[in-house]
């Protein structure tokens, strides 16, 4: 443990295993910078009834292997770090109790659709390429802060916020994608995450930025390529319902809503 | 390779779904409203044909079926493989194989309504 | 989104039968939709071939039809038919759900977080879709095995 700082150590020294129950974890090691080598490694761990698969993670990486590539960072499904594919289905570990899957060994691989970097960790570079070209924030001419009137707000009705919110707890885990029939071929579709991200905002009153984001998204491997197989939604560990957002957005180009 | 704007596209795909809905019912119901085997008879098929509004409405059923089913490959192959070359083979292939399903089609429905059997 | 910048899952990730147990019933529409719209589609283009024989007079017609008079001709069109019901049904909820309709209303989202597009309507209809094209089937076959 010389890596560890000598704070950190003596905790973790100090933890208490009062369980009796444990789980066999099988975690999928690869790490294509090096080789091309794809192997599981498994290990057994203690669990509480509130142990989540972060917490195994963790726990693997400070007793039993350091060298567990795993990217986490808030441990309460607020950051969108640690999505992966647990027992073969895409959740967050952090988000997901080991006594909730009802089995005694899990298997914990990176998620489908995105490069792996090393172990469970991936690069989301597509997935925020295609954010940030929906064009995620208000457009409009004018700004909150102008000369003449100082500092202002453009104000909403709690209505009108109920339109968007929903979609506005995304996190950008990327789970989404990962689940998503058209990702698993198309490497040029933008996907249920920027397309939920598109709705949000073209149904926040505040933007004028409909038509805009709209001719983004009305191009060949744009909204079109979903067929409402809702596996997104399935997985989305924060209510956003991505294929919601995705149906509601084609009323704008079916002409059947303004 | 754009051809028209994908909502464009989708409008069309929906709506040859739509009509072609009806016309095929109307198509198997000729078939199920007599004896299916007799529906078939040489003597009856070629009757079918020279009736102008029936051949009219299997010249429909061929287009809008047609249009319908070369774009919905069309969208497959295009969420199978990317690229702008591939693209464009699909997009003129598919149009290509419409087309020429089309005429063949007409070809038939043609002949057979002038009484050129 | 020309850029590649993705790994991806391949036709595994359309084919696996796995991907319907862990996504429900609607990735299992999602695929069957795909495979018989392809299915319909080279019927079709037989279909056209086959009717074009009408020209050639009253024998080729006849030879042609015995095709599909056999017990295998009989199956591969109730098949057809199973494959027309489905693709038809499961289209027409496609098409409601695509316009925004019965996938419900955006709110406020609460924990446990049931996403309301993925509902019982839509389950509903996909199970009556699938009743209804096995039906078709099964009275296909009574009509043509008679
Ligand atoms: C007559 C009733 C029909 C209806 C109501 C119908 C409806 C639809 C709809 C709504 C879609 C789009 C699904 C989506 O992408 O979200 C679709 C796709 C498709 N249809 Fe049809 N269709 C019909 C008949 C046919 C026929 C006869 C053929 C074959 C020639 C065909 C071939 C296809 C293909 C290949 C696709 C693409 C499949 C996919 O993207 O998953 N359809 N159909
Ligand atoms: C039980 C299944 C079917 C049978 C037994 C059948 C039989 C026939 C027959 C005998 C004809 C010649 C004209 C006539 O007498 O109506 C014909 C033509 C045609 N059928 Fe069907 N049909 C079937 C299903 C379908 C379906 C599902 C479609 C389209 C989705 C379709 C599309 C057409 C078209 C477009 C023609 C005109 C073809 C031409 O003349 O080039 N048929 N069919
Ligand atoms: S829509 Fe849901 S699953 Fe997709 S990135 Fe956002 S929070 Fe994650
Ligand atoms: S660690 Fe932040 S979402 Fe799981």
């Amino acid at each position: 443990m010389a890596t560890i700082h000598p704070k950190l150590s003596d905790e973790l020294s100090q933890t208490v295993v009062s369980s009796t129950k444990s789980v066999k974890i099988k975690i999928k090691r690869s790490n294509p910078n090096v080789n091309s080598e794809q192997k599981f490694d498994d290990f057994v761990v203690p669990i509480e009834k509130w142990t989540t698969v972060l917490d195994v993670l963790l726990d693997v990486k400070s007793h039993l292997d350091h060298s567990v590539g795993v990217r986490y960072s808030c441990r309460q499904a607020s950051c969108g770090s640690c999505g992966m594919k647990i027992n073969g289905k895409p959740g967050l570990a952090c988000f997901t109790k080991i006594s909730e899957l009802d089995s005694d060994t899990v298997t914990v691989e990176p998620m489908d659709n995105y490069p792996v970097v090393r172990d469970l960790a991936v690069n989301m570079d597509r997935m925020i390429n295609n954010h940030k070209k929906v064009m995620p924030y208000v457009i409009r001419e004018d700004s909150e802060i102008d000369a003449e009137s100082g500092i202002r707000e453009f104000l909403q009705s709690p209505e009108n916020v109920d339109k968007y919110i929903q979609f506005s707890s995304c996190i950008k885990c990327g789970l989404c994608n990962s689940a998503c029939p058209t990702m698993a071929m198309d490497k040029s579709f933008v996907g249920p995450q920027a397309l939920a991200q598109a709705y949000r905002y073209i149904a926040d009153d505040r933007d004028k930025g409909k038509n805009k984001r709209l001719k983004i998204i009305d191009e060949s491997h744009g909204i079109w390529r979903c067929h409402f197989a809702g596996s997104c939604s399935q997985v989305c560990p924060k209510g956003v319902d991505p294929a919601m957002g995705i149906q509601l957005l084609r009323g704008y180009l079916l002409g059947i809503r303004d | 390779m754009m051809v028209l704007r994908e909502s464009i596209i989708m409008k069309i795909h929906y709506g040859t779904a739509i009509g072609a809905l009806f016309l095929t019912v109307i198509h198997i119901m000729m078939r199920l409203t007599q004896d299916f085997h007799e529906s078939l008879a040489y003597e009856n098929v070629i009757a079918n044909y020279e009736s102008v509004g029936y051949a009219l409405l299997l010249e429909l059923l061929l287009i809008l079926i047609s249009v319908h089913g070369f774009n919905g490959l069309r969208v497959i192959l295009f969420e199978m493989n990317q690229g702008p070359t591939y693209e464009k083979v699909v997009t003129v292939g598919c149009l290509a194989g419409m087309a020429a399903l089309i005429g063949y089609g007409s070809r038939t429905i043609i002949m057979t309504s002038m009484g050129m059997t | 989104m020309e850029r590649e910048t993705g790994a991806r899952e391949g036709l595994k990730g359309w084919l696996h039968p796995g991907k319907i147990g862990k996504f429900g019933i609607e990735r299992l529409a999602w695929l069957l939709m795909r495979l018989t719209g392809l299915g319909l589609l080279a019927y079709f283009i037989g279909h056209i071939y086959e009717t074009s024989h009408i020209l050639d007079g009253k024998a080729v017609w006849d030879k042609s039809l015995e095709m599909t008079q056999t017990t295998e001709g009989h199956l591969f069109l109730a098949l057809v038919i199973g494959m027309c019901v489905f693709h038809t049904g499961n289209g027409i909820r496609l098409m409601i759900a695509q316009m925004g309709y019965g996938i419900g209303k955006a709110e406020r989202p609460d924990y446990p977080y049931k996403p309301q597009s993925i509902n019982m309507k839509g389950k509903a209809c996909i199970y009556a879709t699938l009743g209804m094209a096995a039906l078709a089937m099964w009275y296909g076959m009574a009509v043509m095995f008679a």
